[in-house]
């Protein structure tokens, strides 16, 4: 599980490109539109407009009004019948345009989509994908920067994934799509479009499994554990603690349900301290979970409680107040700073 | 209560329509008390006293619905009530956790499941026993909902009968998508129509004020889907009427999202039959959706927990008993010449052996395995689920002889 999070940039490869996490998660949906027909694009101006985000861009000029379905704006809508789609046979892919605006559907979400498989013992699959772009840092108004990850963790039947990189929203999205369970899909939104983070994609690489965490830095003094908008946060502050002689092993989760903590504990083991960074509440979240299962695991590795670097306990602030409020490079390093001197 | 004889039979020239979506507090008026008396609107084609009326919109969807059909659908109607009072009373002797009784929709159900085509889908809610019966689903294969060993057994794709939705109103929604998926797969609107293909999705006036029913009617309509939406007004929400869904009559609200909607009396087997045939074809040709509120009356409680004496008065069923949906067909058949003696008390003969059946299969039924509460929660098992089965079955054989 430590592969480098980038192959070699091969620039002779035509079938590398670099390109963005926003353009990677469009051809990736591209790429899976094109081998299955049963693939279809729903949600609110996801065609014309090609998503408020341009994720969907170019994808209903090219493959028509049937695949790429602008939808009415109805959330539980969209849910609901992307469920009587797929009992039908196809695998839609929702976009949810905000996470704020996810609620209306939490019930199609946990009542049915969830539960189809298990209620049919397997005889009803429901193979469909909800996009959605969540956590914070774009200075928006209200319900546009929250993290409710957590929630849809903690739904049995469902499955959470997150990508931090142009090169898993390429190969989470193609897997995604072909999982016969129903995946939820959590785009860091303020990542989209980073040019920092601009990245080759090899198209005829080998992916990791989806339901894999992976270890994206090396080293031995205290891991990090962060998924999604979170990522560059960690990996700054492993920079930071190396230019001061600490060497801060990176691990990004990937999948938030089910867990992959296999490498998390294994690091762990050699480090024997653990800091968790998640924009979302701490309080019954995922953060929280991972520092449970640590303890579990790792008890006599453990050097320092396991800490936790997280949005707080409110609503998301007014995004004047959001720098506060995202863990930012100071906040991990203090945490980090707990770890070691704990 | 109107009396059998106050009932009001439509204009058999006047097609049923929509009105205004803008009513009048004259209409309001009317609307609230045709939602407790069927209105002038309601689509009958066999009165409670057994008088088949002729209908020249209708009519010709029962062409092929000669004295033996009708005997069928009379037979169907005797099952199903027979194995419905069957349940009741296995859940009184502790044999079911709970019973959704359907007594009193038999017409509504049978007529409208008798309509579908094998290759159609059907999305019931909780109590549509009767559909799942022409559906061609076993009777017994509902009863592991209600003894709680497990949550669905039938298999969906084989009978087209959709798992049971117990969340009032999420059906309207899965079934509208499936219908999309239908004219998305080329089954509306063939030259061929053997080629085509409808749903149908059941839900009581209870849901209709949910907002899954809203944007269900909202997708089948600017999709052009060919789903029927087929709403049983029993007349109750648990303890609440429907006055306190509705203003206006329910078929009414069709109009407001640009689709048909009709009121058929729902104890009358041949206008449902008719009536969800038209419904079906027009879908199959690309005129759907449709909605059909099929006008009937829960006889019995909301379930086997409710008690109705707290919220209605006795006086209303005994209303509704003289427009019993099984009766009027036995009185009809008898009119006719089409039913003799011999042939009621065969049906029955068949009821009682139907029930028998059922209840020797419940009394029989194993309780699953504790394995069962971890099985196919996903089509690929993640490795901590099966982990976590495994402990706690190792945990389990840990007691003396494996037992706890």
């Amino acid at each position: 599980m430590a592969a480098p999070v980038q192959s070699p940039v091969d620039t002779q490869a035509a079938t590398t490109q670099t390109m963005t996490i926003g353009k990677a998660l469009n051809n990736g949906l591209r790429a899976s539109m094109e081998a299955d027909p049963k693939v279809l694009v729903m949600g609110e101006d996801v065609g014309k407009l090609g998503g408020v985000f341009r994720v969907t861009d170019g994808l209903q000029k090219d493959f028509g009004e049937h695949r790429v379905l602008d939808t009415p704006l109805a959330e539980s809508g969209i849910v609901g019948t992307a469920i009587g789609l797929a009992v039908r046979g196809f695998r839609p892919v929702c976009e949810i345009q905000f996470e704020g605006f996810i609620f209306p559907a939490f019930d199609q979400i946990s009542s049915q989509l969830a539960k189809l498989h298990y209620r049919t013992q397997g005889k009803l699959k429901a193979p469909v994908v909800i996009r959605v772009p969540f956590g914070g840092g774009i200075g928006a108004v209200e319900h546009h920067s929250e993290s409710p990850e957590s929630l849809f963790s903690h739904i049995p039947g469902l499955k959470v994934v997150s990508c931090s990189n142009p090169v898993d929203a390429y190969w989470m999205m193609q897997q995604a799509i072909s999982s016969d369970d129903p995946v939820m899909l959590f785009e860091p939104k303020k990542l989209y479009h980073s040019s920092a983070l601009k990245a080759p994609v090899d198209t005829t690489a080998t992916p990791d499994p989806l339901h894999s965490s992976r270890v994206v830095r090396h080293g031995d003094a205290a891991t990090i554990a962060a998924y999604g908008p979170s990522l560059p946060v960690a990996l700054d502050a492993a920079t930071a603690a190396q230019e001061e002689g600490r060497s801060l092993e990176v691990i990004d989760l990937r999948t938030l349900s089910p867990l992959d903590l296999g490498p998390v504990f294994e690091s762990v083991r050699r480090t024997g301290r653990l800091v968790v960074v998640s924009e979302a509440p701490s309080e019954v979240s995922l953060a929280s979970e991972v520092a449970a299962r640590v303890q579990q695991e790792c008890f006599y590795s453990l050097e320092a409680p396991v800490q936790r670097v997280t949005g707080f306990d409110t609503p998301y602030p007014p995004a004047k107040l959001e720098e506060h409020f995202v863990p930012d490079l100071d906040r991990v390093l203090h945490a980090v700073d707990n770890a070691l001197e704990w | 209560m109107p009396s059998p004889e106050q009932w009001t039979r439509p204009d058999p020239g006047a097609g049923p329509a929509a009105t205004a979506a803008q009513p009048s507090p004259e209409q309001v008026i009317a609307g609230l008390r045709a939602t407790t008396e069927g209105g002038a609107e309601l689509t009958q084609l066999l009165t409670p006293e057994g008088e088949r009326l002729e209908d020249s919109r209708f009519d010709p969807y029962l062409a092929d619905i000669d004295a033996e059909a009708l005997r069928g659908l009379y037979r169907d109607m005797v099952l199903v009530r027979r194995a419905d009072r069957e349940s009741n009373a296995m859940q009184r002797q502790g044999q079911l956790g709970i019973w959704v009784p359907l007594l009193g929709q038999e017409a509504a159900q049978v007529g409208s499941g008798r309509a579908l085509r094998p290759a159609d889908m059907a999305f019931p809610s909780y109590r549509e026993h009767g559909v799942a019966y022409t559906r061609g689903v076993d009777f017994r294969e509902l009863l592991g909902i209600f003894r709680c060993t497990d949550h669905s057994g039938w298999d969906p794709a084989e009978y087209g009968f959709h798992p049971y939705t117990i969340v009032i109103g999420n059906q309207v929604l899965n079934a509208a998508g499936y219908a999309m998926g239908q004219k998305f797969d080329g089954k509306v609107g063939n030259a061929d129509d053997a080629d085509n293909e409808a749903t149908i999705v059941y839900f009581g006036d209870g849901a209709t004020s949910q907002g899954d029913v809203h944007e269900g009617f909202v997708w089948g309509a600017v999709y052009d889907a060919p789903v029927v939406y087929f709403c049983q007004n029993n007349q109750w929400a648990i303890s609440e009427p429907t006055e306190r869904q509705s203003r206006l009559p329910l078929y009414q609200r069709a109009r407001g999202y640009g689709f048909p909607g009709i009121r058929v009396d729902g104890n009358d087997v041949l206008a449902c039959l008719a009536v969800t045939r038209w419904a079906l074809d027009e879908c199959r040709h690309g005129n759907g959706p449709v909605l059909i509120e099929a006008f009937t009356y829960r006889m019995d409680a909301h379930t086997t927990t409710d008690d109705p004496t707290r919220y209605r008065l006795s006086d209303e069923l005994e209303a509704w008993k003289l427009k019993d949906p099984i009766e009027r067909v036995r009185a009809h058949l008898a009119r006719a010449g089409s039913g003799e003696q011999d042939f009621f008390d065969s049906v029955d003969a068949e009821a009682d052996e139907f029930a028998a059946q059922l209840r020797d299969f419940c009394f029989n039924m194993p309780d699953p395995p504790p394995e069962r509460i971890f099985s196919e929660v996903y089509a690929d098992t993640p490795a901590a689920l099966d982990a976590q089965r495994e402990e706690y079955l190792s945990y389990l054989a840990g007691f003396a002889g494996g037992e706890h």
